[in-house]
């Protein structure tokens, strides 16, 4: 049945909160509301108040409180009410959950997920657009997830609630109801940890994720039909870990790779992605990694400021070209 | 559901005798494993941060000794003591301070930042309050799941500035959680006094805005603690939500080993060593017609065995490889494994 990625996260929770006792949802407006996105929409009355929690406004509380129950077996599903907030529970997540079995002799298990709706291009500003994924990337015990359609926006949160460590779960919120997709009815999951060739090619590799992905696929569409070049696009999925294989793959095949992501320039995932490739592909290369970010600022509200700083698909199909030229 | 009192000491004479007895060699364990510790540091063979918890025994004796199996416990960084009372093997807890194999940890963080889960032992980080809404969350799992356990939180009047005790005491109220809040004023925040930390006198009156009680109590004064405690872990197993208690207490020594803490008015210093909480309880004793010098004879050389034998263990014990420093990062999952099968195969197929 065909579902948008707002519902498939919906289904998600239902699912796995049917299939494991131990699976409740905490966070701000979660409950009543069903979130400030309606992403939590009917789990209060399928499952009760008792696990399906509205917390004041405490984000620290959030994901400490998760971390206390998830060590004692339960398997919190935590929710930021936007992923701009999650700089509130910093401490807990990188801190306290991350280093939570490394400091207890590998004897204790942090199955926490904390949904983070992340993104930018819904007129959100400063404070309601941010892709903090690059603040948690670097952090040893974490796995950080950014699903881009229906099928592994369902299947990667039910592997991350089934995942015995803590996973920072970024949705993004352009794609909500932007994006729909057939997705099986059923139980099944997409593993943590392995990217996805979302689209085939020879002459070129897009390596990107989450609200890019769908403009890059778009891009490479413009490329072929007006200029005739092949481009492969790597959906990664799993910012940590990367799956390295895949991204020397697609390295590999084409020799010129341009990196799109719309977290900041500086920083970002691109760059660890460029330092890997340099690294392991370099003889396969035909042209330096190129990288599309959001400019080296803040999320800027007015829209000519917005479409300035932002990737799209117009300035993906520009750096297409222009790499393709070197 | 009534109120089920729990007497303080076992009715029964013979029992009785017992209890009081089994504080005594804990109060007196804590302080001589402590100063042991101390004297270890001085001879490098305990690195980095010591953090003395020296004139605070009767808080962590007092408040483990009436918990149960099951508990829940988030020691600071000083309650060396809730291990020992605890049960956690004092071999084990040397290990850990000498960052050996065989400590809590492993070797991979330093004093009491290693927990052991099966004694309901958290290990809490240096961001101090932290451990408070991780002891909220595991009281939710014990109402949650009507498990008849409690959670302690330990925290310092320090910490206590800090937004996330806030946020922890706050949603504690509002769910009337199974947690004991455990504040132990010691007047100190490092260098800092506590003129500069708070406006009021008692830290305790803050629990008015939560919704439950506060109380104040002598922490260096173990019947106080001891009696205080079982009240309220009395209540709060019985579902009557958060409680918290602020102990009045002194740190003898500095912050850490490395402070000689001359910020401290001599005067004071002096005041609060005479209010030594294992003379105090000494006395009780011999109140009780205990044979006080048999008494120390006996717990004497049990201490000292006790230690020695923790020593010896640690000493001997293997440091970790040091490419152990790469792991216990994740728990093995079905996700994860199945992932690097995947890219496995996608490898061997080239």
């Amino acid at each position: 049945m065909e579902i948008t990625y707002l519902k498939a996260i919906n289904e998600a929770l239902h699912e796995e909160m049917r299939r494991d006792e131990n699976v409740f949802v905490m966070g701000e407006d979660v409950a009543e509301l069903g979130g400030a996105f309606k992403v939590t929409e009917g789990l209060l009355d399928a499952f009760g108040p008792e696990r399906v929690i509205d917390t004041p406004i405490a984000e620290a509380l959030i994901v400490g409180a998760g971390v206390g129950a998830a060590m004692l077996g339960m398997r919190p599903v935590l929710e930021m009410q936007f992923g701009d907030f999650i700089s509130c529970a910093f401490d807990q997540i990188v801190n306290t959950a991350a280093t939570l079995r490394y400091r207890h002799g590998g004897l204790a298990s942090c199955p926490i997920v904390i949904r983070a709706p992340s993104g930018a291009g819904v007129h959100g500003a400063l404070f309601h657009s941010q892709n903090p994924e690059a603040w948690f990337t670097r952090v040893p015990g974490l796995k950080v997830v950014a699903p881009a359609t229906p099928y592994d926006a369902k299947g990667m949160l039910k592997a991350a609630i089934r995942d015995d460590n803590p996973v920072v779960y970024f949705e993004h919120k352009r794609l909500y109801r932007s994006v729909k997709e057939d997705v099986p009815t059923g139980d099944f999951t997409v593993p943590l940890g392995v990217a996805q060739v979302r689209r085939s090619g020879d002459d070129l590799s897009i390596v990107t994720y989450g609200g890019t992905l769908h403009q890059a696929l778009e891009a490479a569409n413009i490329a072929e039909r007006e200029d005739g070049i092949s481009v492969e696009v790597l959906d990664l999925r799993t910012l940590l870990p990367l799956d390295r294989e895949a991204i020397l793959a697609a390295a590999r095949k084409t020799g010129k790779v341009l990196v799109v992501h719309e977290d900041r320039l500086t920083g970002g995932i691109g760059g660890e992605i460029a330092a890997i490739i340099g690294e392991h592909a370099f003889e396969y290369l035909d042209a330096p990694v190129r990288r599309l970010a959001m400019l080296d600022t803040h999320n800027a509200f007015s829209p000519p400021l917005e479409e300035f700083i932002l990737p799209n698909t117009a300035k993906i199909v520009a750096a297409v070209r222009d790499l393709w030229a070197y | 559901m009534p109120e089920r009192e729990v007497p303080t000491f076992p009715a029964d004479g013979g029992a009785r005798i017992e209890y009081e007895l089994q504080l005594y060699y804990w109060i007196r364990l804590i302080r001589a494993f402590e100063e042991r510790v101390s004297h270890l540091h001085r001879q490098n063979k305990i690195l980095g941060g010591v953090y003395s918890g020296a004139g605070q025994e009767a808080i962590v004796t007092g408040v483990c000794a009436p918990l149960r199996e099951g508990d829940f416990l988030a020691p600071l960084h000083r309650d060396l003591g809730v291990f020992l009372v605890r049960g956690v093997e004092p071999g084990r807890l040397m290990a850990q301070l000498m960052g050996k194999e065989t400590g809590l940890s492993r070797g991979k963080d330093n004093f009491l930042h290693g927990g052991e889960l099966s004694r309901g032992i958290f290990g809490p980080t240096s961001m101090l309050g932290s451990s408070l809404p991780v002891c909220v969350g595991a009281a939710l799992k014990f109402k949650m799941k009507r498990d008849p356990n409690v959670a302690v939180a330990f925290f310092g009047e320090g910490a206590a500035s800090r937004g996330d005790v806030h946020e922890a005491m706050n949603f504690a109220g509002v769910h009337k959680l199974p947690v004991l809040f455990v504040c132990e004023n010691n007047r100190f925040a490092f260098s800092t006094p506590i003129e500069k930390q708070m406006a009021v006198e008692d830290l305790a009156v803050r629990a008015t805005g939560y919704g439950f009680s506060g109380y104040v109590c002598a922490g260096n004064d173990l019947l106080a603690v001891l009696n205080l405690t079982q009240r309220l872990v009395n209540r709060i197993r019985n579902g009557g939500g958060p409680e918290l208690i602020e102990f009045k207490t002194y740190r003898f020594r500095g912050h850490s080993e490395h402070d000689p803490a001359t910020y401290r008015d001599q005067d004071e210093l002096i005041e609060w060593e005479s209010r030594d909480p294992i003379p105090l309880y000494e006395l009780y004793l011999e109140k009780r017609g205990h044979d006080l010098a048999r008494v120390r004879e006996q717990v004497d050389a049990r201490v000292r065995n006790t230690i020695q034998e923790a020593v010896d263990y640690a000493e001997h014990s293997p440091f970790p490889e040091p490419h152990e420093a790469l792991e216990d990062l994740y728990a093995p999952s079905a996700q994860t494994d199945a992932a690097e099968e995947r890219r496995a195969a996608r490898g061997a197929r080239g």
